[in-house]
């Protein structure tokens, strides 16, 4: 152990300078917060330069190359280039629900970061709702589409909105009964527990733990994860060719981006859910202090099979999305919940 | 002394400051110029015919309705996952009872066409 958790760490530095009482959690929490976004905007900005990078191979050119060794500055331009751009505001829209929707956006997606355990110690706040309180947080992301596709007063952008809203709801089903397989498995909502029952070797993973069952609720888990992420073959909402640009059509500028960077931010944050539930999380061999490196090249490894899921399968018609969500994906979680939870009564699990 | 969930609440203000920010960032250094012909609803370069406030399909209505009941049932779910393993075979039958009962209320959904996207 590090240190029991850096927020204590943390606590522990500011106190010695004169804090104390409510200040001192409120000054902790508020460091903490500005050191998560600095991590996200770096982690954004290298997600999307490597998106492009991934697609650029895929389809046999080599994405960006100009500035830097292989464009490696290329989204920090973007970014640059965004924050210059003109504001272009409908005349006809809600001027309320046009304005907060980029905000709820990408706060929602922000938010969740409160109970991610990026290594051992490295979390913000240990909460005991942990999994539950992530699952109800990042759906306040469809409320936000909708304010988007609502506020614009556009036909295209309402029926983006409209569309993700029915598609994350359906697919958001089975990825929490799904979540509920690994709670069944660790008897617990803490992110840190989950982690700490998956400790030892490989077949302590979720995955493997659970024979067949937690490999079939890791697939049901990234079908639905990807839907929720609004990605290729489930970015309906967004459908270039259809619907222009869906829910973010009129969005311009700094509003954009936040679209974009929330976006990228929830793809890191369905792969980071997706290690630490199935894949053992920061658990690998070495000492505690490089537990953070294992999250990471895990949570890599994810993101480039969701990478590689957008750049090769075409994507679905709506009907065929909703279809699968409610005929095929849901009765397959339930009955895969019923066959874990009874396995776990007569406990045939690995590795215990 | 105040519980760890206040970090909830910072954290949610603070998103909101940051993006204030940036937003009064870009505000500082970008052009405005605005006028009738660039401020119009997009279409397809035509002038938008009426608005886009109308009556909606009802399709969505109905899959959220379903949405609604299977996400309480989720929440049924949670906390018996949790206390599993100390209720012992009691929970396990009386849950697969319940999602039997839900079951059955999908394929009446199913049967009656509400899971068809027309």
């Amino acid at each position: 152990m590090i240190a029991t958790s850096v927020t204590f760490w943390l606590k522990d530095l500011l106190g010695s300078i004169g804090l104390s009482g409510d200040l001192l959690t409120i000054a902790t929490y508020g460091i903490l917060a500005v050191a998560v976004f600095s991590l996200l905007s770096v982690l954004a900005l290298f997600l999307v330069w490597w998106e492009r990078k991934v697609a650029g191979h895929i389809q046999q050119r080599f994405g960006p190359m100009r500035n830097g060794w292989h464009g490696w500055y290329q989204t920090l331009m973007d970014g640059l280039k965004l924050l210059q751009k003109e504001d272009i505001l409908v005349f006809t829209r809600d001027r309320m629900v046009f304005f907060w929707a980029p905000i709820m956006c990408f706060v929602a997606a922000f938010a969740a970061y409160i109970v991610m355990p990026f290594g051992e110690g490295l979390i913000v706040a240990d909460l005991n709702i942990g999994i539950l309180y992530i699952v109800a947080i990042t759906t306040f992301t469809i409320i936000s589409l909708l304010m988007a596709g609502w506020g614009s007063n556009n036909k295209y952008a309402l029926l983006g909105g409209m569309r993700s809203a029915a598609q994350v709801v359906s697919y958001e089903v089975p990825m929490v009964v799904s979540i509920l397989i690994v709670v069944l498995s660790a008897e617990s909502l803490s992110m840190v527990k989950i982690v700490e029952a998956q400790g030892g070797w490989i077949w302590n993973w979720n995955i493997f733990k659970i024979p067949v069952v937690g490999l079939v609720a890791f697939i049901t888990y990234i079908i639905a994860a990807v839907a929720e992420a609004n990605r290729t073959p489930f970015d309906l909402p967004e459908a270039e060719q259809e619907l222009v640009a869906g829910f973010n059509i009129e969005y311009s500028g700094m509003k954009f981006a936040m679209f974009f960077l929330a976006e990228f931010i929830n793809l890191f944050t369905v792969s980071a859910i997706a290690v630490t539930l199935f894949l053992g999380g920061w658990q690998g061999p070495g000492p505690a202090s490089i537990s953070f490196i294992w999250f990471f090249l895990k949570t890599f490894a994810v993101i480039f099979l969701l990478m590689l899921f957008r750049w090769t399968y075409p994507r679905l018609r709506v009907d065929q999305l909703m279809e699968f969500a409610w005929k095929f994906l849901i009765p397959l979680t339930f009955v895969n919940l019923i066959i874990a939870a009874v396995m776990k009564h007569f406990g045939w699990y690995l590795g215990n | 002394m105040v519980s760890e969930y206040i970090s909830v609440l910072i954290f949610i203000l603070a998103g909101i400051g940051i993006v204030l920010f940036t937003f009064f960032l870009a505000r500082l250094i970008r052009p405005s110029n605005p006028y009738k012909e660039k401020n119009v609803n997009y279409e397809c370069a035509e002038t938008p015919i009426g608005d886009s406030w109308i009556k909606f399909n009802n399709r969505f209505y109905i899959f959220a309705l379903i949405f609604v009941i299977f996400d309480v049932e989720a929440v049924f779910l949670f906390p018996w996952a949790v206390a599993f393993g100390k209720l012992g075979l009691y929970a396990l039958v009386e849950m697969i009872l319940f999602i039997l009962i839900l079951f059955f209320g999908i394929f009446y959904a199913w049967q009656k066409g509400a899971l068809k996207w027309v």
